[in-house]
């Protein structure tokens, strides 16, 4: 029985990524729906059953999956997830971002208390932070950031933290979240509207004089004076927390790049998901960050794979003539079907493998249902590691 | 009679890449048909229409994109949220180069980062502004079909102006934003979801119609998408699940077609009718689930040759026979 798209990629050794003390972060990243949530929960799981203290954050998990893992509301804690079989001496913690409350944190910690009351209370920090493109992705990475250093700080016991990354069309969204945040804080646009607030404000207000009257004029007139000032309050509220913003995007994105952290690539043996998984991985090699492999996910193989799909579709067309064998005619259709797909899954991967003949790959085959509870990802984790059992 | 008589404004919503952009122009080329005129709108900038259509990317202009079945048109246009701001401006205070340099500072992008809400109105607004329009006498489309944000964005998105007047309390956008509510909330506008027989993309439905129905907002219908037939007779898939095919059977219809009758290439057989009767049982509860939506409800097929123009009319065709259009 020869998996999908076999070719000659190498063989991505999850086990010994897990087992590796020197693996502290693991990163499931890929596009949309191709199953990273699924493989950051299998995968923590696995390594907490092979005697590691795992973290793992997850953002969005369907709800039956969150369940499992006695995830049962929204509160940005790490909770210990139970029936995990721990005799190896690991444990497994699991928490769901809580996008908002990450964000309400962050400026808490960083103004004082009557300025971060002023920017929770303002109307545009309900907007951007909840909705600002791009949000989500960096408060993953600000709260990895933020167990990372619990862990080394000693207050908390796992030492190792899995990240899934949040739904996005392209996985390269995740990397360039906090460099869109920055170039957001850093808009010409800010300054402007920071320009009165700031010590050398002046001199560069003068430049923009000539145009500044009318825009600002044209701004109070279109959108109210009333909305003006809000914008106005909010992003020199703002302001002190923005350097502290981006000092922590970079240090997180450090952190990325160092050698205890393993990028995971998922991806689902479909055009569009391998295409992505492709950009990324060029992506994390121009940026230096570590890349652990391909996971490859949801793959469909056959245990008659040497009945092809040509031959049994000639066989089912004959037996249809007899209509003495419908029930096989049908079977015989159905796997037909099937090779048909792992015929199509192969050339995909293989396209993909001469094209990065380094990456290793690792693969779990589609299961007949979703994955909502421990022993699913168990299942998952299994085949990953190359030990269905 | 087709179920949307009446609706002027069909917005397609459902779980990222469940088929919203798919659907949309599938239901575009369905209501276009027999001498209509219908404008396929695209809200979230990514050129997925003049993809499908195969066409170069769209410039923010309408632009006919394709003959409906038995003559109509389709229209389609990539709404960007800049232009449609600068066009806004210019509508309402005729502001010429004021209107450039507001671009030019980065004052447009700003407003539509900052305030996606604000981004939200000029979508919506723009949809509003299509729906209204006449020409000689007449609505200029029939109907306007919108490729609009996916299920966990909509209802915030339908609703953008009544929370845009939290902010604007008076004001040109104000009054504008309020007639965009009165058309969002009337029974000219449908918004559809568009699923898949899974977990995830049901779930996120049954909570996107609950969501709309608590904002006021009218529920159309549910598309199921990408439904595969099973190639099994439903007394054989049943058989399967409850592990009874006849194993003898098997062998003997094998025999009969000059395969292989070992036991292995039975069982393998045998065993991917389970994993079908499996994923049809799952299918069947999502039905259940979706089916206690109350709305109507209709099924695509999964098209096995990858999306074409072809396969769009086809989809346009089933949308048609099973009344939507
Ligand atoms: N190997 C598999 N076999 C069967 N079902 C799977 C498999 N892997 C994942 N799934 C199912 O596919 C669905 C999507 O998986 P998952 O939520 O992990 O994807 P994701 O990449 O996190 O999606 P999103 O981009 O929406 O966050 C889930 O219902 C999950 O149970
Ligand atoms: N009925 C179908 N049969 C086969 N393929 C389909 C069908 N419907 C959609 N697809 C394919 O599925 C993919 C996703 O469809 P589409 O782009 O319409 O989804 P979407 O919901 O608009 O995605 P996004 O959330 O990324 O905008 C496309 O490759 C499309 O060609
Ligand atoms: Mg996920
Ligand atoms: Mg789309």
């Amino acid at each position: 029985m020869t998996p999908a798209g076999q070719g000659r990629a190498p063989v991505l050794e999850v086990d010994k990524i897990l087992d590796d003390p020197m693996t502290k972060i693991v990163v499931c990243c890929g596009s949309g729906g191709v199953g990273k949530t699924t493989t950051a929960a299998a995968l923590a799981l696995r390594a907490a059953e092979r005697g590691r203290t795992v973290c793992v954050l997850t953002i969005d998990p369907a709800r039956r999956l969150a369940q499992s893992m006695g995830l049962s509301e929204l509160d940005n804690t790490p909770r210990p997830v139970p029936d995990i079989d721990g005799s190896a001496g690991g444990e497994l913690l699991a928490m769901m971002l809580d996008m908002k409350r990450t964000f309400d944190e962050i400026i808490v910690a960083h103004s004082d208390p009557e300025r971060a009351q002023q920017i929770l209370e303002n109307p545009f920090y309900q907007t951007v932070s909840s909705s600002l493109s791009g949000t989500q992705e960096y408060m993953a990475m600000e709260k990895l950031g933020q167990l990372r250093a619990q862990a080394e700080a000693g207050q908390a016991p796992w030492d190792l933290i899995v990240v899934d990354t949040p739904p996005s069309r392209s996985a390269l969204d995740f990397l360039d979240a906090p460099k869109r945040m920055a170039s957001f804080l850093d808009g010409r646009f800010i300054r402007v509207l920071l320009a009165p607030a700031r010590a050398g404000g002046r001199a560069y207000l003068k430049v923009f004089t000539a145009g500044m009257g009318a825009v600002t004029g044209v701004l109070s007139k279109v959108i109210g004076t009333q909305l003006l000032t809000d914008a106005q309050t909010f992003v020199t509220a703002m302001d002190t927390v923005f350097g502290g913003f981006r000092e922590r995007a970079e240090r997180t994105y450090t952190l990325l790049q160092a050698p205890g952290t393993a990028f995971a690539v998922v991806a689902a043996p479909e055009p569009d998901a391998l295409r992505e998984a492709a950009y990324f991985v060029e992506r994390l090699a121009a940026d230096a960050m570590p890349l652990a492999g391909l996971v490859l996910n949801r793959v469909h193989d056959s245990a008659a794979s040497d009945l092809s799909a040509e031959q049994s579709l000639v066989a089912a067309d004959r037996l249809a003539a007899t209509t003495s064998h419908p029930m096989v005619v049908g079977l015989l259709r159905l796997h037909a079907e099937r090779m048909q797909r792992i015929s199509r899954e192969r050339r995909l991967v293989g396209r993909f493998t001469a094209a990065f003949p380094k990456v290793r790959i690792a693969r779990a085959r589609a299961q007949a249902s979703d994955i909502h509870d421990l022993d699913g990802l168990r299942r998952v984790a299994a085949e990953l590691a190359g030990t269905p059992g | 009679m087709a179920d949307w008589e009446g609706v002027r404004l069909h917005v397609v919503t459902g779980k990222g890449g469940t088929g919203k952009t798919t659907v949309a122009a599938a239901l575009a080329l369905a209501l276009a048909a027999e001498g209509h005129q219908v404008l396929l709108l695209e809200v979230e900038g990514r050129q997925g229409i003049a993809q499908l259509f195969d066409s170069p990317p769209l410039p923010y202009e309408e632009r006919k994109i394709a003959v409906a079945p038995r003559g109509g048109d389709v229209y389609a246009l990539a709404i960007d949220p800049e232009d449609a701001l600068l066009e806004y401006l210019e509508i309402f205070y005729k502001l010429g180069r004021a209107g450039r340099a507001l671009k030019k500072v980065g004052a447009v992008d700003f407003a539509t980062t900052i305030a996606p809400g604000l981004r939200d109105v000029l979508l919506t607004g723009k949809a509003y502004e299509a729906v209204g329009r006449r020409r000689t006498g007449r609505a200029e489309y029939d109907a306007v079909v919108m490729d609009a944000p996916p299920t966990g964005r909509i209802a915030r998105f339908l609703n953008v102006n009544t929370e845009m007047a939290g902010l604007a309390r008076v004001g040109p956008i104000r009054n504008q934003a309020d007639s965009i509510m009165d058309l969002l909330r009337s029974p000219r506008t449908a918004v559809h979801f568009v699923t898949l027989l899974e977990e995830m993309p049901t779930q996120e439905t049954a909570d996107g119609v609950a969501e709309l129905r608590a904002a006021g907002l009218p529920v159309g219908a549910i598309v199921v998408n990408m439904v595969r037939r099973p190639p099994l007779r439903p007394a054989d898939v049943a058989a399967a699940g409850s592990g009874r095919l006849d194993r003898a059977q098997v062998a003997a219809g094998l025999a009969a077609a000059g395969l292989p009758t070992d036991a292995a290439t039975v069982a393998a057989l045998v065993h991917e009718a389970t994993d079908l009767a499996e994923r049809v049982a799952l299918e069947e509860q999502e039905r259940g689930t979706i089916a206690a939506l109350g709305r109507p409800t209709y099924e695509l097929p999964w098209l096995t040759d990858g999306m074409d123009l072809g396969g769009l009319y086809e989809l346009a065709e089933d949308l048609h026979r099973q009344g939507a259009a």
